[in-house]
């Protein structure tokens, strides 16, 4: 809900966004200060952490397993602060009322509540907390934590600064009674209602004690450094995830159920749910009414994978016929059959789950029911036992009527000077006559249905007829880019097999033919337009596969021009770095969906070439964006050849539309992904491939029942790589609950993670960053706060309680917020960041996990027996060792990083040279010894590159070494050398920010 | 009668005759009325018909430039009507009065040494120019690719087979068109390649220019010598190859051509982009070879159908604009389109070269929208039904022919500029010429023809190609030419020669001025009837184009009739009384079959029809001119040897054999007892011999015909009671009609079921109104 406000930059949220957040009031309110007090925030960054030891400081330091045991009982109760009980519901209004969370439907309220946000005076509110003295200077005085969320502005502290200001000793902090607070069904993992204790006396925030002021009188003296490993690391979630779950069979049939991690490997089993490969929520319980959303402030969101991979052992999707009758479907809100479907009257007519409609069974369809009202062919009929399945749609779900054709793949080369130049044109030649003989095809047939065609160009397109039964493949020139047309029909979509000579021949050619061509400028715009055009000729949907390098300057539509401009960053206007130059390709984007025409890119860019307006297509048609910076023939073409050969085979659909129908009470209102919507409800999607994930909001519009739940019901209808029209049927049962507590133990972190981490990235296409990164912290801060009011066990007000489902937002969330897009860095290009922007656009939940908190794996202490992956380690540079070495992952690079004092057997396996002063680093793939470090090193290699969708670059990086600092940036549990603070730091901050809520 | 010449002359007809042949010439006057106002009495105007390249297998070229009056305004080239000194080394222009120094070179001239310019024998005389290099003949090849597949395999036969009758060092260049428009890259081994553009954009010419990558710095002065091909040859090399070097290589481009691969739905005509091609054909050769000698040949089988120029839209149950439509003012597409091939027509004249439209369809193509292209540029005009038929193919071969020195008889980029003496004014020409718009001291107010200017381009011509071109006498009544006194015209035509040559040739004329009051018997006897025929023909068909056609019919009469009136000799109010003299018979009958004639009448043809015969008749000669308004008909019997008969239904004898010429038809037509016998068979009876030698003799004679013409005649063979005996029925007299074949009660001939008017009513009336007081 980022966009409706923000779109409009006349609205309310438009106008206020940037000072409305901001507090007019004479006490600057916590954002803000957060904001802008970093530059002098320094000074004074002890004097927050200042306290005595923890109580329970005796907590082991190196693991912090024991503080999650369930049920260590603990002495300890985290009651809330007097004032607490009575400022839930204050936190509440406050929360509409001020729209800190921008999510929130009610973006404009800042001009129509109290003017500002969450400053203390505010927070007072009718009851008055018993001690507001001390809260006032509190909120006035304290400054923020010192490595606050400012960006380059806010001189850093020295890297050391982070470990003395203590937080005192915050450990995890038991559930005080499990009876208190876990409800029914609350198994004894999710119970671990672990909070983040703080010794409240001696913080000096709201509800500490007494004598606060005095403290803040001048810099307290640095008692107890927070201990890193005390606070919840997120490799201990994954790992106690994947120790309790890894490995079973997890069966969907439970409405409501929170599935396994992500990173946690299992079978799973459709029962009638959808399995969460293809749809995961942020949480699996919804709260009953609007007023409970908004209290919690949790995002509402599935994330949607629709043609996700299953691996081989699970089963894979049936297909349901039901000949020219098509799929059956509720009269009134045309939701597909499916298990949600109550059928009564001995079978005659079945009532809507998402409706209520009854309808009449059609009669081909009857089946009388059993004893228990179920259908005697209830397990015969996917449709009715199973979330997903698939039916053959019937002529009415084509266009025209027709039969679809099937789809095509275009090339289209990049010929201009520069590519001829680096041998890259030579590369992409040789390699398509390899990765067309894999040109996906439905399993029952012999070959593949997808017609290929080629395009070279550079300011003007040459286009190939390829039939068969010519001796030498026909070049035909279109120089009129202004208006782009197909020149021919006949001969340029051909199967590949019939013209396999023929298009052997131009690809031999097309090097030699160019090899004398001095053209430097290229057109982009009209090449897209080609391919779209030629898929419209051909009626067909398709891909297009554009190998480009550089910047369109040539006279043409979509002519860009070199806009990049570093001082905009850090203005408000720095978001015009992320919006395309001009609106030619967003009409593209349009015209190509709506002809079902999708685009990938591969950008060989060796300057600026403006990303931001490049990728617009490929992003808004369901394609992919592969970006190989300085490419060089022989360090990255192994990269690309991965990805090309990947990309051309990989499962998808085309001429997608998707459908999100819900049950009453609630709805599908904001999508983000590789779509383009023409209304509010239909998904529009020139392709989606298995990689591709949409991200769905939801929001009430009524009250929902405990007891019928919440239902999703995801439609796909699509169009084969043979060219069947189908359609995909994903269901999903949702809890709903009136208790807050039950919402929040059925969290699921990444989710939420990837639904903040998409709707902040569109985002920044319209807010200054700043304002993004300030909601993002307010959010965070709201959601826990919420808890700790409402569900959490009463305990010091100076403690951070966190839900279990939550105890990693904040690190993946500081990730986040740590992110290029989200705050820039002097070493990343303009063009890295509207690339990473795109490319978390279509993340799935897998994916995006990966990619904010990267994958740190010990290399030196791997059991070369095992075929296990050895335990990853939290991603800090304090987990590093001089004699380890350590293999960083995040989806799109790979660092192998050695230590000065690499053990040499382990460099001489790997590298098969003597010593660490041998290694060179100028490799991009591990030559192969044949030893067994080598060999499992690069099987772990492999396994963590499988399943990924871009081919991740290998670096390696030797410790104290100049391109260590790149790998430092990846390190996101470290302050960033260039801004960006710690989780410790950003923990501390979160904890303020809660603090002050709760006050 | 005081010129030396005509004493020696035996009659007119030779003198004409002899002129004809000697120059090229002939003036619809051969003594001119001395005054303005005489000149107009005499209703035909002064005016004559030039062949300017007109073989002459007795005239070699002269290796040297001319001689020119050294007066600015003038620059008549030195004749032998000029008076020489040979003492002083002076010569006197004839037209000017101007005293010119001989060259240098001339020094030594003397009585007995003169140079050919000076003899009178040498009235036309040629010089080849030595200067400025010689660029190719460049033949651009425009070919429509929708056309059925037999159609096309022969159209690709014929232009493989003009490979090899091209100059082997000419440019050749290849545009296919159909729904896309593809310029054909010649010079790349290996892939072929093609440049394609859109049917429906119009392209200017530097788009076109700047899309085919020919971009280079303006030509300068358009009038200048085309530089050396050399000088641009990146540009020229890709588009346009030698023949030699790239005959393979076209021949089997030309080979794999494929008919155009979009789909035609059902009840559409296919999507032809004749105007794009075209446009691009032009700009190609206006950007790489200004002025220089080009043939740009447009092969359709079809209307243009989309984009500009189109003619008609792809809705078959849409037809293409008839005469009906455009009197109604139901042509959508005609303005438009005409305009947009105007301009090409303009264009390409500008640049000095030609368009040639081959079109063969059974249905209209856009003629009469194309047509300007073809008349602007003097290029070739061919209708036919089908590219797979003889007349196509000899058509076309014949565009290569040879003259009697082996060189092709095609001459480019020609300038006609016409000099008179102070009496006369030049009022304009027609033909296949465009005006340069050069304003000279004998450029007339009064125009007739494409006037206003002394100076035409001519970018395409053959030795047949003729101009009618008027003059207007503006010598005052009261200022009498003094006794002798002879007034002068000379034609200068600069050209490309086939050969490459750059050449001159200059017609020097004079002729006698007469008084018309005293003299008028002198000037009667030198009308020439023939070329005032075809002179005031081509005057109607001018006025045609713009003007209804009953208006210039009326017109056509009123000229008639006055010019009876002022010479025919009769009693007033008496038309039996009415009589012509020798010099004046013919010409009323000329008339009548001019009034009849397709190039006056649309009835009964299509706008594209009518526009393919203006054409021809606006460029033949004067013979082929005649045939074209007068069919020549020959009846074979065997009461004697084939005698010429006249045009008339009393000529269709039921045991005779006719062969009719109109130029564009060749009809063989068996009387009744004729066709019979021969369906009898009794030719193959070896005792009926002789009438298998006359059933023989026309076929041989029309196949004589057939050889000789260009472009080639539908040659029909009928007989008594075929549907082709229309062609010979609608062209004869209908003297006997179904309205007074009982009246006439004569016994011989056929009935013509009409309700025209015969030779005889329309005598008639002309010489009531003649005779008449009242006109």
């Amino acid at each position: 809900m980022w966009a409706p406000g923000m779109m409009k930059p006349a609205g309310p949220l438009g106008a206020a966004a940037p000072g409305g957040m901001l507090p007019q009031g004479p006490s600057p309110p916590g954002p803000h200060q957060f904001g802008q007090s970093g530059a002098h925030a320094q000074g004074h960054p002890p004097q927050r952490f200042t306290g005595p030891p923890p109580v329970n400081s005796a907590a082991p330091v190196n693991s912090a397993a024991p503080s999650y045991a369930p049920y260590s009982p603990s002495a300890q109760s985290s009651y809330p602060s007097p004032a607490s009980t009575s400022s839930v519901t204050q936190l509440g209004n406050q929360f509409n009322a001020m729209h800190i969370n921008s999510y929130g439907s009610g973006m404009a309220a800042p001009v129509q509540g109290p003017p500002g946000p969450p400053s203390a005076p505010s927070f007072q509110g009718p009851s008055r907390p018993p001690q507001p003295s001390i809260m006032q200077p509190g909120s006035q005085v304290l400054p923020p934590p010192p490595t606050a969320l400012n960006g380059p502005g806010a001189s850093p502290l020295p890297p050391s600064t982070h470990r003395q200001d203590g937080l005192p000793g915050p450990q995890y902090q038991p559930p005080p009674l499990p009876g208190q607070t876990l409800g029914p069904g609350y198994s004894p993992q999710q119970a671990a209602n672990y909070g983040l204790q703080m010794a409240g006396g001696q913080l000096a925030y709201p509800g500490g004690f007494p004598g606060g002021p005095a403290q803040m009188a001048g810099p307290p003296q640095l008692q107890k450094k927070l201990d890193p490993d005390s606070i919840p690391s997120p490799i201990q979630v994954i790992e106690n995830d994947r120790a309790t779950r890894g490995g079973q069979i997890y069966a969907t049939n439970t409405r409501g159920q929170v599935p396994p991690l992500v990173t946690t490997d299992c079978v799973i089993q459709d029962q009638g749910n959808a399995s969460p490969r293809y749809i995961r929520c942020t949480t699996y319980c919804f709260p009953c009414t609007s007023d409970m959303a908004k209290q919690a402030q949790i995002p509402l969101a599935a994330i949607i994978k629709p043609f996700a991979t299953i691996p081989s052992n699970e089963t894979p999707l049936y297909l349901v016929n039901h000949g020219e009758n098509g799929p059956v479907r509720c009269n009134r809100c045309k939701a597909y059959m499916c298990p949600f479907m109550q059928f009564i009257e001995g079978g005659r007519r079945y009532q809507c789950g998402f409706c209520n409609c009854v309808n009449d069974v059609p009669p081909f369809y009857f089946q009388h029911l059993d004893h228990i009202g179920r259908r005697l062919d209830h397990y015969e009929k996917p449709e009715l036992s199973l979330g997903s399945y698939e039916y053959v749609a019937t002529l009415d779900y084509c266009r025209k009527n027709k039969p679809p054709n099937p789809p095509a793949f275009i090339f289209m080369i990049d010929v201009s000077y520069s590519n001829i130049k680096n041998g890259l044109v030579k590369l992409i030649c040789e390699e398509l006559k390899t990765v067309l003989e894999k040109l996906p095809k439905e399993e029952q047939e012999e070959t593949s249905a997808i017609r290929v065609g080629f395009i070279t160009y550079n300011k003007v397109l040459h286009f190939f007829n390829v039939k068969s039964n010519l001796a030498q493949p026909q070049m035909m020139v279109v120089t009129d880019v202004g208006e782009v047309f197909v020149p021919l029909l006949d001969g340029f979509l051909v199967n590949y097999q019939e013209s396999q000579s023929v298009i052997h021949n131009l690809l031999d050619q097309i090097p030699e033919m160019f090899a004398d061509s001095n053209e430097n400028e290229t057109v982009f715009a009209p090449v897209i337009q080609a391919g779209m055009e030629a898929l419209k000729a051909a009626d067909c949907a398709g891909k297009l596969f554009i190998f480009h390098s550089s910047l369109p300057t040539a006279e043409a539509p979509g002519k860009l021009r070199n806009r990049d401009d570093k001082k905009l960053i850090n203005t408000d206007k720095e978001k015009i770095l992320f919006q395309p130059q001009t609106n030619v390709y967003d009409s593209l984007a349009k015209d190509c969906v709506a002809h079902g025409c999708c685009v990938t890119l591969f950008l060989f860019p060796s300057q600026y070439v403006d990303v931001a307006s490049l990728g617009l297509v490929p992003q808004l048609t369901g394609g992919t964006l592969y970006k190989y910076n300085n490419f060089q023939m022989h360090m990255d073409s192994q990269q690309f050849l991965n990805d090309l050969r990947n990309d051309i085979e990989k499962k998808i659909g085309f001429d997608a539309i998707m459908r999100v129908r819900t049950s009453t009470g609630f709805r599908a209102t904001d999508f983000f992904g590789g779509i383009f919507m023409n209304n509010t409800t239909d998904v529009e999607m020139a392709a989606i491939d298995c990689d591709k994930a949409v991200t769905v909001e939801f929001k009430h519009d009524d009250k929902l029942g405990e007891d019928s739940g919440a239902l999703i019901q995801c439609a796909v209808l699509y169009t084969t790589i043979g060219g069947q029209r189908r359609l995909r049927i994903h269901n999903l049962s949702l809890n709903c609950s009136s208790q807050l507590a039950d919402l929040y133990k059925s969290c699921e972190t990444d989710a939420l993670i990837n639904f903040f981490a998409k709707s902040a990235f569109k985002a920044v296409l319209h807010q200054p960053l700043k304002v993004i990164r300030e909601i993002l912290v307010n959010q965070t801060a709201h959601m826990l706060a919420c808890y700790r009011k409402n569900c959490a066990s009463p305990s010091a007000a100076s403690q951070l309680i966190l839900p279990d489902s939550m105890k990693v937002l904040p690190v993946y969330m500081n990730c986040l917020l740590k992110n290029c897009v989200l705050l820039s860095r002097p070493e990343i290009s303009t063009d890295e960041r509207a690339y990473q922007r795109q490319l978390v656009m279509t993340m799935g939940v897998a994916d995006s996990q990966l990619f904010f908190y990267p994958q740190l794996l010990p290399i030196h202490t791997l059991d070369v027996k095992s075929t296990t992956l050895p335990a990853a380690i939290r991603c800090s540079e304090s987990r590093l060792s001089e004699e380890g070495i350590f293999l960083l992952a995040n989806g799109l690079n790979m660092f192998l990083w050695l230590g000065v004092s690499s053990p040499p057997e382990l460099v001489q396996g790997i590298f098969n040279v003597p010593s660490f002063a041998h290694v060179n680093t100028d490799m991009t793939l591990l030559p192969e010894v044949g030893n067994p470090y080598s060999q499992t090193l690069r099987m772990i290699m492999s396994i963590i590159q499988q399943k990924r969708p871009y081919s991740m670059k290998l670096t390696i990086v030797k410790q104290r070494e100049q391109p260590e600092m790149v790998f430092r940036q990846f390190l996101v549990e470290d302050k960033g050398l260039y801004g960006g603070s710690s989780y410790v730091d950003f923990l501390c901050c979160v904890h303020k920010e809660i603090c002050q809520l709760l006050n | 009668m005081n010129g030396s010449v005509f004493r020696t002359m035996a009659t007119y007809l030779e003198f004409i005759q002899q002129n004809e042949e000697r120059d090229g010439v002939r003036f619809s006057w051969n003594v001119w009325p001395s005054s303005r106002l005489e000149a107009t009495r005499m209703v035909v105007p002064l005016a004559c018909l030039l062949t300017p390249l007109k073989e002459r297998p007795d005239l070699p070229p002269v290796q040297y430039e001319p001689v020119l009056c050294s007066r600015p305004t003038c620059k008549a080239i030195l004749n032998p009507l000029c008076q020489v000194d040979y003492r002083a080394k002076l010569w006197a222009c004839n037209f000017c009065f101007q005293r010119n120094q001989f060259p240098p070179a001339y020094t030594g001239i003397s009585e007995v040494n003169q140079p050919a310019e000076l003899m009178p024998q040498f009235s036309t005389i040629e010089y080849v120019l030595q200067r400025g290099a010689q660029s190719p003949l460049i033949f651009l090849y425009v070919v429509d690719t929708c056309l059925e597949e037999d159609d096309l395999q022969a159209l690709k036969e014929s232009l493989q087979m003009s490979l090899s009758l091209l100059p082997p060092d000419a440019l050749v260049g290849l545009i296919t068109f159909g729904r896309m428009v593809q310029v054909h890259e010649l010079s790349c081994e290996g892939i072929s390649k093609s440049y394609v553009f859109r049917g429906t954009k119009d392209l200017t010419a530097k788009q076109i220019q700047d899309m085919l990558g020919l971009t280079k710095p303006a030509v300068p002065m358009q009038q200048a010598r085309p530089g050396p091909p050399q000088e641009h040859p990146f540009v020229s090399s890709r588009f346009l190859q030698p023949v030699h070097k790239i005959d393979m290589n076209l021949t089997d481009l030309l080979g794999e051509l494929q008919r155009d691969p979009w789909p035609v739905t059902q009840g559409k005509r296919p999507l032809r982009s004749t105007g794009v091609a075209l446009s691009i054909a032009v700009g190609l050769l206006e950007g790489t070879f200004p002025n220089t000698g080009a043939r740009i040949m447009l092969f359709t089988g079809g209307p243009p159908t989309q984009g500009p120029g189109m003619v008609v839209g792809d809705e078959l149950k849409v037809p293409i604009r008839s005469w009906h439509d455009i009197e109604k003012d139901n042509a959508r597409f005609m303005k438009k389109a005409t305009k947009h091939y105007e301009m090409l027509a303009n264009r390409t004249a500008t640049n000095g070269h030609c368009i040639d439209i081959y079109a063969c369809a059974l249905d209209q193509t856009g003629l009469l929208e194309m047509k300007c292209c073809a008349n602007l540029t003097g290029g070739h005009m061919v209708m036919g039904d089908s590219f797979n038929t003889s007349l196509f193919k000899q058509t076309f071969q014949r565009i290569f022919s040879k003259d009697f020195n082996g060189d092709f008889r095609m001459a480019f980029g020609a300038t006609l500029e016409v000099k008179t003496s102070r009496e006369l004014k030049v009022a304009g020409a027609i033909g296949p010429c465009v005006s340069l718009n050069v304003k000279g001291p004998c450029v007339s107010e009064n125009e007739l023809g494409v006037g206003g200017t002394n100076q035409w381009k001519i970018c395409g011509l053959d030795p047949t190609s003729t101009l009618g071109i008027y003059f207007e006498v503006v010598n005052q009544h009261n200022a009498p030419v003094p006794q002798g006194g002879r007034g002068a015209i000379q034609f200068v035509t600069q050209y490309q020669h086939s050969s490459t040559q750059r050449r001159i040739r200059v017609t020097t004329i004079a002729r006698n001025w007469a008084d018309a009051q005293s003299q008028l018997r002198h000037i009667e006897a030198a009308f020439d009837q023939e070329a005032a025929a075809v002179l005031m023909a081509r005057l109607g068909v001018f006025r045609a184009e713009s003007e209804e056609g009953p208006d210039v019919l009326r017109w056509l009469d009123r000229q008639l009739i006055r010019l009876c009136q002022k010479f025919g000799q009769y009693n007033k109010e008496d038309p039996t009384s009415f009589r012509l003299s020798d010099s004046f018979s013919l010409y009323p009958q000329f008339m009548f079959h001019l009034r009849r004639s397709p190039f006056l009448q649309v009835f009964n043809n299509s706008p594209d029809e009518s526009s393919y015969y203006r054409h021809h008749f606006a460029r033949q000669d004067l013979t082929q001119s005649l045939i074209m308004i007068q069919p020549i008909l020959y009846s074979y019997s065997f009461h004697g040897p084939p005698e010429p008969v006249l045009l008339d239904s009393s000529s269709i004898l039921a045991d005779r054999i006719l062969l009719m010429d109109t130029f564009f038809q060749i009809v063989i037509y068996l009387g009744e007892t004729i066709a019979q016998w021969r369906k009898a068979g009794y030719q193959d009876m070896p005792e009926y011999e002789n009438f298998k030698h006359l059933l023989q003799a026309p076929l041989d004679d029309a196949q004589e015909i057939l050889q000789a013409r260009f472009p080639m005649p539908r040659y029909i063979n009928t007989e008594h009671g075929g549907s082709q005996a229309r062609f010979l029925l609608s062209k004869v007299n209908p003297s006997q009609t179904h309205n007074n074949l009982y009246a006439w009660g004569q016994e011989t001939g056929a009935p013509i079921l009409t309700d025209d008017v015969s030779l005889q009513v329309f005598m008639d009336h002309l010489k009531k109104l003649a005779v008449s007081s009242a006109c």
